[in-house]
């Protein structure tokens, strides 16, 4: 059961009706999109803000009709009838605003002001970030959160794990030369397994390339990940990519490529058509601090929110983008903030706190689909690996910050306290799991490296549906040049 | 860049990387030591920051050394307002090194790979490219360099590998420059940086580390729209440029114990390009063979096959030879037989001598 307790919350749902007393109560909090809201003398309905009792919205989220309605006459200014509402509105503000004008243009109508005064580059309050364990992996008593079953539970834990032995091991097989790349996750485990436990297989996933997690809680298998590592002949992409390229149309997770942000225009492309077909999923979309700079970031926020696409968004924001630090990559209140900008609703959350992202998810996912809206959620974390084999982050952040992180802020050692604390895992189920999870995987590497490679022929397929006849003719000129020159070429692709 | 495999770098000494400046050029400059072209290039970054007190030097991760060590030592040296990282957005770097130029600036813009230089395609194509032409010389962007690494290095596969040269061939208005050696980096990039038009200055990072030769450690420019003849021969003329040149000069080499005497171009500037030299040795050899990693179709051997055939075409004895990369994405776990390998130049090189 959801039980929503923050008292803001439900004194703000109380506004949406009680709007007389919406001018007062805002402006202590300064002009916000709601007091706008009450200069329009319509009633609204519309198909998808639905705000139900439970919803978790805070006060400054913005109606969309505050924008889309009352287009009328093109650019004019004027004086609305006064009311009740007005006559209190007219005793709060000060001499500057000139509450009785609004202009009226084709964006909705704004409030007038003969004060010359800037939004300030910086919010008063930051945003703050929903959290549900402490950092020792004590529940927080007033944190409002879904329960947790102890089956769920003990799956995101052993999921954490697996993700956690998985990157140990490839990336010693990275340094023993076994493999020509690969990036770990270590840090982000809870982003990782917590999203991915709230949302159903139906819902479709676009990953940047720090989220293998969430194929591995939809069943990707240990084998299937070493093969694509590997790049043998049972890699679903058939050799052709960077280790870590995962994909899976079974499991609904489009196939990683490396330019950053593409994926966060094309979710939303996916999330029409989860709309226009009906279905009961939505899409789910990560990207980095880092991605969030990027052109395709915003062109996707903005289609999101005009299109009503039901797409989450889940910035993994760990303080990096390779060796750029967040403090060169934006100067704003992280990511979150710009939700609002775009007309999404947004949250901040702790991404070391698996309790805290499963929940935020779980009701995004939620609003998503049952007001076929977008959700964008800024998960805090910290990548405590380096960014990839290629990276020696030392070079570039000091070594007690990754130790700091690395130890007293782990996510999975806080998740592990609070099983414990529960009394569902012992000593003896931590060591057993990880034993064989390292068998597992040493085996799988025996068995992805003895397969054979992909073979010749896939080089020329999925070009195109079919092969064009240049493909065709250059096959050919290939297999005759093979036969001259066997010794150029790598004889574990067979011809 | 990662370590190289054991167990792939059997396939990659097929294509023995690391080419040098020719002897020539090395008697006018004795003074370098030998260091390799990522040194050669952090050195050129290094000239023209000390050279011009409004150049600048950006882009992702550069501010630390960058990902390939290019740009090492200089934020340090000449400070974080002059060289710096900027937000992870290739067509903010590129419309900000635009503007940055426009007001006068030698703006040095680093794309961290060239095969994410894409979302910048507009501000290259449409913006940096026309700024003079649309603005009847009003405006230009003159002073602005991206540079970018390209090409293959062994396990990149589709997106750490790509050759994007032609794309920004087909484009009139910008130049593109791709050096073969330390020694040809840091003299033409160096030109790039003080060219008056926007250059894209492609840098084969296969070589970052593994192509050293002696470089001079004074300030000096190589010709840019210039070819250079480096290898004389007199059967047939090989045109290629950065890293493909050291593949070619092997086949060449290999070709001269079957008797077969081939002429080297490297065709340095790619546009606007030096006709005249290639359509010289031709006219002498009666033949052409052009190699680029790049796939063969649309690619700009394309370009100088059909400018050749204009040019020589009763000189010439056979049809230009294409030995490229083939028309799929960059793949990883085939690359060895993606690639434009010493063998096939050398059967083409054998193939169009008996024509
Ligand atoms: C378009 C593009 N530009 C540059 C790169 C090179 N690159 C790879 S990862 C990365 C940093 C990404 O940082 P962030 O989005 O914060 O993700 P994180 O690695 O921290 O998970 C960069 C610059 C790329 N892959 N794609
Ligand atoms: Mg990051």
């Amino acid at each position: 059961m959801v039980l929503w307790l923050t008292r803001s919350r439900n004194v703000a749902h109380h506004l949406k009706r009680k709007w007389d007393l919406v001018g007062v109560l805002n402006h202590s909090s300064s002009l916000c999109s709601s007091s706008l809201h009450q200069h329009h003398h319509h009633h609204h309905h519309h198909r998808h803000c639905s705000s139900s009792s439970t919803s978790p919205i805070t006060n400054n989220s913005r109606d969309p009709d505050t924008v889309s309605s009352n287009s009328a006459s093109g650019f004019s200014i004027r004086r609305l009838e006064s009311t009740k509402a007005q006559q209190q509105l007219d005793s709060v503000y000060d001499d500057h605003d000139d509450e009785n004008q609004v202009l009226d243009f084709p964006g909705g109508s704004v409030m007038l002001t003969s004060e010359l005064r800037f939004i300030s580059e910086t919010p008063e309050k930051r945003i703050k970030c929903y959290r549900v364990l402490d950092d020792d992996g004590q529940l927080i008593m007033s944190s409002s959160f879904q329960e947790v079953s102890k089956e769920l539970a003990l799956k995101m834990y052993r999921n954490m794990i697996t993700l956690q032995t998985m990157d140990t091991i490839f990336y010693e097989a990275q340094r023993q030369g076994r493999i020509s790349f690969y990036l770990t996750s270590n840090g982000e485990e809870a982003i990782n397994i917590a999203s991915a436990a709230a949302f159903t297989t139906s819902d479709v996933v676009l990953p940047q390339y720090r989220e293998p997690g969430v194929l591995l809680w939809r069943g990707f298998t240990l084998q299937e990940f070493t093969n694509q590592c590997f790049g043998n002949k049972s890699d679903y992409g058939k050799g052709r990519q960077m280790p870590i390229h995962y994909g899976s149309n079974k499991l609904n997770y489009f196939t990683v490529s490396s330019p950053i942000a593409t994926q966060l225009p094309q979710a939303v492309g996916a999330a029409y058509s989860l709309k226009m077909d009906g279905k009961d999923a939505c899409v789910v979309t990560y990207f980095g601090d880092g991605g969030a700079s990027e052109g395709d970031f915003h062109a996707a926020l903005n289609f999101a929110a005009v299109l009503e696409a039901p797409v989450i968004f889940i910035c993994r924001n760990n303080g990096w983008a390779i060796s750029t630090p967040t403090s060169e990559q934006y100067r704003g209140d992280g990511i979150v903030v710009r939700g609002q900008a775009y007309g999404v609703r947004s949250i901040r959350v702790d991404g070391n706190d698996a309790l805290a992202v499963y929940n935020a998810v779980k009701e995004a996912r939620k609003m998503a689909i049952s007001e076929q809206r977008p959700i964008l959620i800024e998960a805090l974390t910290y990548r405590t690996g380096h960014h990839s084999t290629s990276d020696d982050s030392t070079k570039y952040r000091p070594v007690n910050e990754i130790e700091h992180w690395r130890v007293a802020r782990d996510p999975v050692s806080r998740f592990k306290k609070w099983v414990e604390r529960n009394g569902w895992w012992t000593h003896e189920d931590e060591s057993e799991l990880r034993s064989s999870v390292r068998k597992e995987l040493l085996n799988a590497i025996q068995v992805a490296e003895k397969a054979e490679k992909p073979p010749l022929s896939d080089m020329f397929t999925d070009v195109y549906d079919h092969p064009s006849s240049n493909l065709f003719e250059q096959e050919r000129f290939l297999r005759e040049t093979i036969k001259r020159h066997p010794l150029d070429y790598p004889p574990e692709v067979p011809v | 860049m990662a370590t190289r495999l054991n167990r792939l770098s059997r396939w990659h000494s097929v294509f023995k990387r690391g080419y040098s400046t020719s002897a020539d050029e090395h008697k006018l400059q004795r003074s370098g030591k030998t260091v390799n072209l990522f040194t050669a290039i952090n050195q050129a970054l290094s000239l023209a920051l000390e050279t011009d007190p409004r150049a600048y030097v950006f882009g992702e991760d550069v501010r630390f050394g960058g990902v390939f060590r290019c740009t090492t030592g200089l934020a340090d040296r000449f400070g974080k307002s002059r060289v710096f990282n900027t937000p992870l957005c290739e067509q903010g770097i590129v419309g900000f090194g635009i503007g940055l130029a426009a007001m006068g600036n030698r703006a040095i813009a680093e794309i961290q790979f060239a095969d994410y230089i894409y979302p910048a395609f507009d501000q290259i194509v449409n913006e940096a490219a026309k700024f003079r032409y649309r603005s009847g010389n009003q405006f230009n962007c003159g002073g602005l360099t991206i540079r970018t690494p390209y090409g293959a290095v062994g396990h990149g596969g589709h997106y750490h590998s790509q050759s994007p040269e032609a794309f920004f061939c087909h484009v009139p208005g910008l130049k593109v420059v791709v050096p073969r050696s330390p020694h040809q980096a840091k003299g033409l990039l160096l030109a790039c940086i003080r060219d008056p038009n926007p250059t894209i200055f492609l840098e084969p990072k296969w070589l970052y580390r593994l192509a050293a030769e002696e470089v001079p450690e004074h300030d000096y420019m190589l010709p840019l729209s210039q070819a250079e003849v480096i290898r004389e021969g007199s059967d047939i003329t090989l045109v290629g440029w950065g890293a493909q040149l050291s593949v070619m000069e092997q086949a060449c080499v290999d070709a001269e114990k079957d008797g077969i005497s081939c002429e080297l171009i490297d065709l340095r500037t790619l546009i606007p390009w030096d006709k005249e030299t290639v359509e010289a040795s031709v006219k002498k050899t009666g033949r052409l063979l052009v190699s680029h990693e790049a796939p063969v179709t649309g690619g700009f051997g394309a370009e100088i096959s059909a400018s050749i055939a204009e040019r020589c075409f009763l000189r010439l004895e056979a049809p230009v030879a294409r030995i490229c990369g083939l028309d799929t994405p960059f793949p990883l776990v085939f690359e060895p037989f993606y690639m434009p390998t010493k063998n096939k130049i050398l059967d083409a090189i054998k193939a169009t001598l008996n024509y």
